[in-house]
């Protein structure tokens, strides 16, 4: 089947530059016909990409090491969850899940806008075409996951220890389809430019999309984070690691886009800001996909070394160099329709959000690119490291969480000192009792930007709660309908406003995460021998007993060993059981001896967590395996030529040596306060997205035809 | 051979699909000025301008004489939006049919 994988790229090539090309006649020309056949070429594309993709998953299903891919990325003893996954976990298969990816948002939105924005749209087909048409450049040219072996080998390398984790599983389909959901507005932004219709129209088709690559794309970053902390076994969920970053910056400038496409909806203003903002989200979406297969940045993330970075910078290249001459182009009309009426607006303080968000993205992407920009002028790689990403973007984050809550209160257009100052006193009263407590009953006076930041989550929350209640309150006087009734139509009726408010809730809790648990972290990193207790703040740690198991691991990820304690943990009267462990995974290194091979290959911790909504207890095991290498290396000698079930029987007592006699192990124990507000609130700023991205009754309303100011009348009051 | 029977078969359904619609002459259609999208587009934006100025205005955001005002002003523009829709779709003010 390997050939018609291949067959379907091949095809999926040719009918993206027939979509290409075919739309473009048909907007130069006007002949319909042309347009719809380069819309159904975009169709064809989806189809085949979709069929390429069952093809090399059905290959890693059943283990067909006749795939170069398959042999490297997976083997027959990698659970059936993990080999899906592992599609994604290689370079070429990576690329593919792109492409696919992108037809079918393609598709999607093409389908959508079918009998409407008839000039826009296959100018956006052209473009997406070409995007597509370049990854499968891409997989044809370098990197082609339907690549075979002339022999096929008994068993594969194996995934990746460290990717066998469920975050992992969806981690990057999310980060993916955040990247391509971008592609879409860009898309219709540069149709937009080229065909001079720089209204709201585009915006309008295509905001949905940019809401769900956000949310996508914000889900993505969490579950990478949640993966991180849970497996990596340095206790951390961000390390400013290049490819976290890459992921971070388009995601920010996306933030950025999503609040003042309203301002171009509601005033006609900022059209230059938000083409420029997409077409730099695209980009840095591009970026991403670049740094993790470019290898020119030292990533844990990173497929490493590859073959196609240079391709990838060109096209990023172009497509800069393009956007930015289109939209100079198209500066007459791209002229604002109003201006700003005051300060104290919500467009006024939508544009500041923005300008703190660009800033943002601009010192990440300073500090991720330092040691090649270093590099460049000094000959010498440097690099920045976490403390320097904190001090900079702390006080950042800090003013942006005080503009989240700001924000909402204000109205369009302006509002008056008084007005404004009528509305915040509720939240800024609340903000000043929720100091005071902060103060008198916890340790945050000890980090002025963690009271800082503490606050005005304080004062965000109160803001929203505010917004709901006060909205509540005023359908209940317009309807008289009872207060959850009024709760749910006034959601309901306004989503993406009271989506949007839920979202900035959402960030704000995940705020309160961060901060928490970043300045109060308490961590220690010691040896213990079996019986030995050791203090971590108020915790008193006690290792009972090593473990030691062959095959089932308790995270299901097939690791062959695992050797791993039984930890006591006591605080106050509270006492429960730890069960860290360490994973290791055989080698295929021929230089290894028939025992030492299962290990000496990749290790992996299994951290365990006590999870908690005030403080998380965290724990990692590093068994020491000093005392096993003589009788790993008397066992390779004398067991090389015997069968597989004898060598079981001795890896299986050289375990049970380590269960009942280990020597000391390091462990590394954290207390995290408030760490899980990290996932909750994520969790509630993509329900909120969500919320605000359905579809709403307004869209959905018939036309009505009749005097102006009636109908206006009439229509209005439907909402 | 695999592979060339394939890329045979996959690029003629291809070639169905797509020029299907190059064959219905008949049906041709010339593309329509995206100025009636975009009004659409501006009186929905319009409207909800209008709608979220009123709930500010409930929600106490907005004074009355405030909200008055920038009342007064969105539905002057979205009255010009709706005449503008009307001449292109050809229609009167009071959702008669205009002449062709």
């Amino acid at each position: 089947m390997a050939g018609v994988g291949s067959a379907c790229l091949a095809i999926a090539l040719l009918t993206a530059l027939y979509a290409v090309a075919a739309s473009i006649r048909g907007a130069r020309t006007g002949r319909r016909e042309w347009v719809t056949s380069g819309r159904r070429a975009m169709y064809c594309m989806a189809g085949l990409c979709v069929g390429a993709f069952v093809i090399l998953e059905a290959a890693f299903l059943r283990s067909d090491f006749s795939y170069r891919l398959v042999a490297e990325g997976s083997s027959t003893d990698t659970p059936t969850f993990y080999k899906v996954t592992a599609v994604w976990a290689t370079q070429d298969g990576s690329l593919l899940l792109w492409a696919t990816l992108l037809s079918l948002f393609a598709t999607a939105v093409l389908f959508l806008t079918r009998r409407s924005l008839r000039d826009i749209a296959p100018w956006a087909t052209a473009v997406l075409g070409v995007v597509a048409a370049f990854f499968l450049c891409l997989m044809l040219g370098w990197e082609n996951p339907f690549d075979t072996l002339a022999v096929a080998p008994q068993e594969g390398a194996g995934l990746n220890p460290l990717l066998r984790h469920p975050a992992m599983m969806i981690h990057p389909p999310m980060l993916y389809t955040g990247y391509v959901g971008f592609s879409i507005p860009f898309a219709f932004a540069i149709g937009a430019l080229i065909t001079r219709h720089t209204g709201a129209d585009w915006i309008r088709a295509t905001r949905r999309f940019a809401l769900i690559a956000w949310t996508f794309l914000g889900a993505g970053i969490m579950l990478g984070a949640l993966w991180s902390y849970t497996e990596l076994g340095w206790g951390g969920y961000w390390a400013w690691d290049p490819v976290e970053n890459a992921s971070l910056m388009p995601w920010l400038v996306g933030t950025a886009f999503l609040h003042s496409i309203m301002v171009q909806e509601k005033r006609g203003m900022l059209k230059v800001w938000n083409a420029s903002l997409i077409c730099a989200t695209f980009v840095l979406a591009l970026l991403g996909t670049f740094l993790v297969r470019s290898g020119i940045l030292d990533s844990i993330h990173a497929f490493g070394a590859s073959t196609i970075g240079v391709q990838m910078l060109v096209f990023i290249a172009c497509v800069i160099a393009l956007s930015a001459g289109l939209i100079v182009a198209r500066l007459p009309d791209l002229r604002s329709e109003a201006k700003l009426d005051s300060l104290l607006s919500r467009e006024a303080f939508f544009l500041l959000n923005n300008l703190v968000l660009v800033g943002l993205c601009l010192v990440i992407m300073w500090g991720t690119f330092f040691p090649l920009i270093s590099e460049a002028l000094t000959g010498t790689e440097a690099s920045v490291g976490p403390p320097w990403f904190d001090r900079l973007t702390t006080p950042l984050a800090i003013v942006l969480v005080l503009l989240t809550g700001i924000g909402p209160v204000l109205a369009w257009r302006r509002v008056t000192p008084r007005s404004m100052l009528r509305i915040l006193r509720a939240p800024v009263t609340a903000t000043g009792f929720a100091v005071v407590a902060l103060l008198a009953f916890t340790d945050a006076a000890k980090s002025l930007p963690s009271l800082l930041m503490f606050s005005f989550v304080a004062f965000v929350l109160v803001v929203v709660a505010q917004e709901f209640w006060r909205g509540t309150r005023a359908r209940r006087v317009m309807t008289g309908e009872s207060w959850p009734r009024a709760l749910a139509r006034l959601t309901g009726r306004n989503r993406r406003r009271y989506g949007g408010f839920l979202a900035h809730a959402g960030i704000a809790v995940l705020f309160l995460g961060v901060a928490a648990s970043s300045a109060f972290i308490q961590q220690r990193d010691v040896r213990l021998s079996p019986g030995d207790t050791v203090k971590v703040g108020d915790y008193k740690v006690t290792y009972e007993r090593a473990t030691a198991k062959l095959g089932g691991d308790s995270g299901g990820t097939g690791a062959p060993i695992s050797l791993g304690a039984v930890m006591r943990v006591q605080r106050g009267g509270e006492s429960y059981i730890l069960r860290p462990s360490r994973n290791y995974y055989s080698t295929t290194d021929p230089s290894k001896g028939v025992i030492s091979r299962f290990f000496d290959g990749e290790a992996t911790s299994e951290v365990d967590v006590r999870w908690g909504l005030r403080r998380d207890f965290w724990l990692a095991v590093r068994p020491d395996l000093v005392s096993l290498e003589k009788p790993i290396a008397r066992a390779d000698r004398r067991f090389a030529d015997s069968p597989g079930q004898v060598q079981a029987v001795v890896i299986q007592a050289l375990t049970e040596l380590y269960r009942q006699d280990p020597p000391p192990a390091a462990f590394r124990a954290i207390v995290s306060p408030l760490v899980t507000w990290i996932w909750i609130g994520g969790a509630i700023a993509v329900l909120g997205a969500l919320v605000a991205a359905w579809p709403s009754p307004e869209a959905r309303l018939r036309r009505v035809r009749s005097l102006y100011a009636a109908r206006l009348g009439r229509e209005l009051s439907r909402a | 051979m695999e592979y060339a029977l394939a890329l045979l078969v996959l690029a003629a359904l291809v070639a169905v699909v797509v020029a299907r619609p190059l064959m219905r002459r008949g049906d041709e259609e010339r593309l329509e000025s995206g100025r009636i999208q975009e009004l659409s587009a501006a009186k929905e934006a319009k409207y909800r301008e209008i709608r979220d100025a009123e709930l500010d205005h409930q929600m106490g955001k907005l004074s009355r004489e405030d909200w008055r005002s920038v009342d007064r002003d969105l539905r002057g523009e979205a009255i010009v939006i709706l005449r503008e829709l009307d001449r292109l779709e050809g229609r009167q003010p009071d959702g008669v049919e205009g002449p062709a």
